[in-house]
């Protein structure tokens, strides 16, 4: 007999695969967008550091790239920390569908 | 063979989980359930046990404790009282819900206000609906009993769920009485090995516990919560056969008494059954057909089973030692349940005694039973909630 959806899960609500939170896409509740400047980036990786998430993509020479806004729920902390150059926020929040 | 001695529930709970060994115990004292988790600290103290007993500052933080614990993969119990499962108690919820199978005496008292220290079912009847397995004891003997039989059903690989061992304060507490120990190697083999399931020390095989489920999957891990409690009948009575056939002791879902070839019967839980069986001697003697039910599992509740059990009568009493402000009595709403599925339905009263603490005297059980006789005669019931045993 096949078991009903219900039986299948895992008992008492424990998730069995590690990690598996990457899997949860978080971006759709985003109302307003980090815009991220390249030539106001010092490379300081505040950004990376204050993300609750892991919207910041850093490449294996330990440079930020671009946000991957998957995870990315716009809560503005990165643009809030981001020191920028000479004045000039490497980070600005920009509402979506502008 | 065991040993025969003269202790306190608390002492024969201590002794029983002292017997079972369990990995973690967290507690934090509160009267009544006290004695009996400071004596377990003395057999900790003495080497007696190898539990590691987390000295928490809380009840809620107890309850936490024993989560973390049996999450990480321990045999874990605790105890307590009134207050103190009322602080539990969102973490009551949390270890059902997570299947977790701790262990908990809990030392019935009343709850506050106006404050009170002595023995009535309110803490436990509030714990209800929390997905813990409950059974009640009415004497030192049967929650010792409990306690032991508790283990094998919270931990069996169907079940994996929470479980309260229920005395009533005080009365049983503290009371000193007769009762049978079983030899440390045969309690130690019927409650077998602990098995953990998914244990988070398993660092091979990393996972999470708590995670946050919405409304896609919520409603289906509640509809599984059911299922499960569902199968703990099935279980009890198996654990019981096997308890019956090392000590002797008969254990059920719950207990009759003189009930077969009755006439009108009275429901009661843990120690006023006692007495009223007493009573229900005298009555017998008098020619009157009175019998007792003592539910044992309170929860999952055995509506079929009590119902076949009580399908001949002509009137039942429900005696509830907790209220339901602006409802019947706790055990008078199980029992009237149970009752709809009769085809022929007795008449039912419902007598709210000895909240607080109160005695429950040999003429309180008099009362109920010269009105029961009343009331099949007639088949009247004049009303259906009152208290007895209140001054007047």
């Amino acid at each position: 007999m096949s078991k009903k959806f219900w039986e299948t899960l895992p008992q008492g609500s424990v998730v069995l695969e590690a990690g598996s939170s990457a899997k949860f896409k978080t971006g759709t509740w985003r109302s307003v967008r980090p815009k991220w400047i390249e030539e106001n980036c010092i490379q300081c990786l505040f950004c990376w550091m204050y993300c609750p998430d892991m919207s910041v993509k850093v490449n294996a020479e330990g440079k930020r790239e671009d946000f991957n806004y998957d995870y990315c729920k716009g809560c503005g902390i990165c643009a809030l920390e981001c020191p920028g150059k000479k004045g000039k926020k490497a980070i600005v929040m920009e509402e979506e569908g502008k | 063979m065991g040993k025969i001695v003269a202790v306190t529930g608390n002492e024969a709970c201590a002794q029983a989980l002292k017997q079972i060994n369990p990995d973690v115990c967290a507690a934090y004292p509160i009267t009544p359930a006290t004695d009996l988790m400071q004596r377990f600290s003395g057999f900790v103290s003495d080497g007696k046990v190898d539990t590691e007993l987390v000295l928490v500052e809380s009840e809620h933080s107890a309850m936490s404790a024993c989560i973390g614990a049996a999450a990480a993969g321990g045999r874990v119990a605790t105890a307590t009282s009134s207050q103190g499962l009322a602080l539990m108690w969102e973490m009551l919820y949390i270890a059902a819900g997570t299947r977790l199978p701790i262990i908990m005496p809990l030392v019935n008292r009343a709850l506050s206000a106006p404050l009170n220290i002595h023995g009535d079912h309110s803490d436990g009847m509030g714990a209800r609906d929390t997905g813990w397995i409950q059974l009640y004891s009415e004497n030192a003997q049967e929650a010792y009993d409990n306690t032991i039989q508790a283990f094998r059903i919270a931990e069996h690989l169907d079940i994996r769920l929470p479980a309260m061992v229920c005395m009533d304060g005080f009365i049983v507490s503290h009371s000193i009485e007769r009762v049978e120990y079983i030899d440390d190697a045969d309690v130690k083999n019927f409650v077998g090995k602990f098995q953990a399931v998914h244990p988070l020390l398993d660092l091979d095989n990393p996972k999470s516990y708590g995670p946050l489920i919405l409304t896609d999957l919520y409603h289906e891990y509640k509809r599984a919560q059911h299922e499960v409690m569902t199968k703990v009948p099935k279980v009890v009575l198996e654990v019981a056969s096997d308890f019956e056939k090392m000590t002797g002791r008969k254990y059920g879902l719950f207990e009759t008494y003189r009930l077969e070839d009755a006439e009108i019967a009275v429901v009661v839980m843990s120690s006023a059954a006692g007495t009223t069986k007493d009573i229900i001697d005298q009555y017998r003697d008098k020619g009157v057909k009175a019998g007792l039910l003592k539910p044992r599992m309170f929860r999952p509740f055995p509506y079929l089973e009590i119902a076949d059990a009580l399908k001949h009568l002509k009137a039942i009493a429900v005696l509830d030692r907790a209220d339901s402000f602006g409802g019947y009595g706790p055990l008078f709403m199980e029992i009237s349940s149970a009752v709809m599925s009769m085809d022929t339905k007795p008449a039912m009263i419902n007598k709210i005694f000895g909240l607080g603490g109160r005695d429950y005297l040999p003429d309180q059980a008099e009362q109920v039973l010269d009105e029961l006789v009343k009331v099949a005669k007639t088949g009247k019931v004049q009303t259906v909630k009152e208290y007895i045993g209140v001054r007047e």
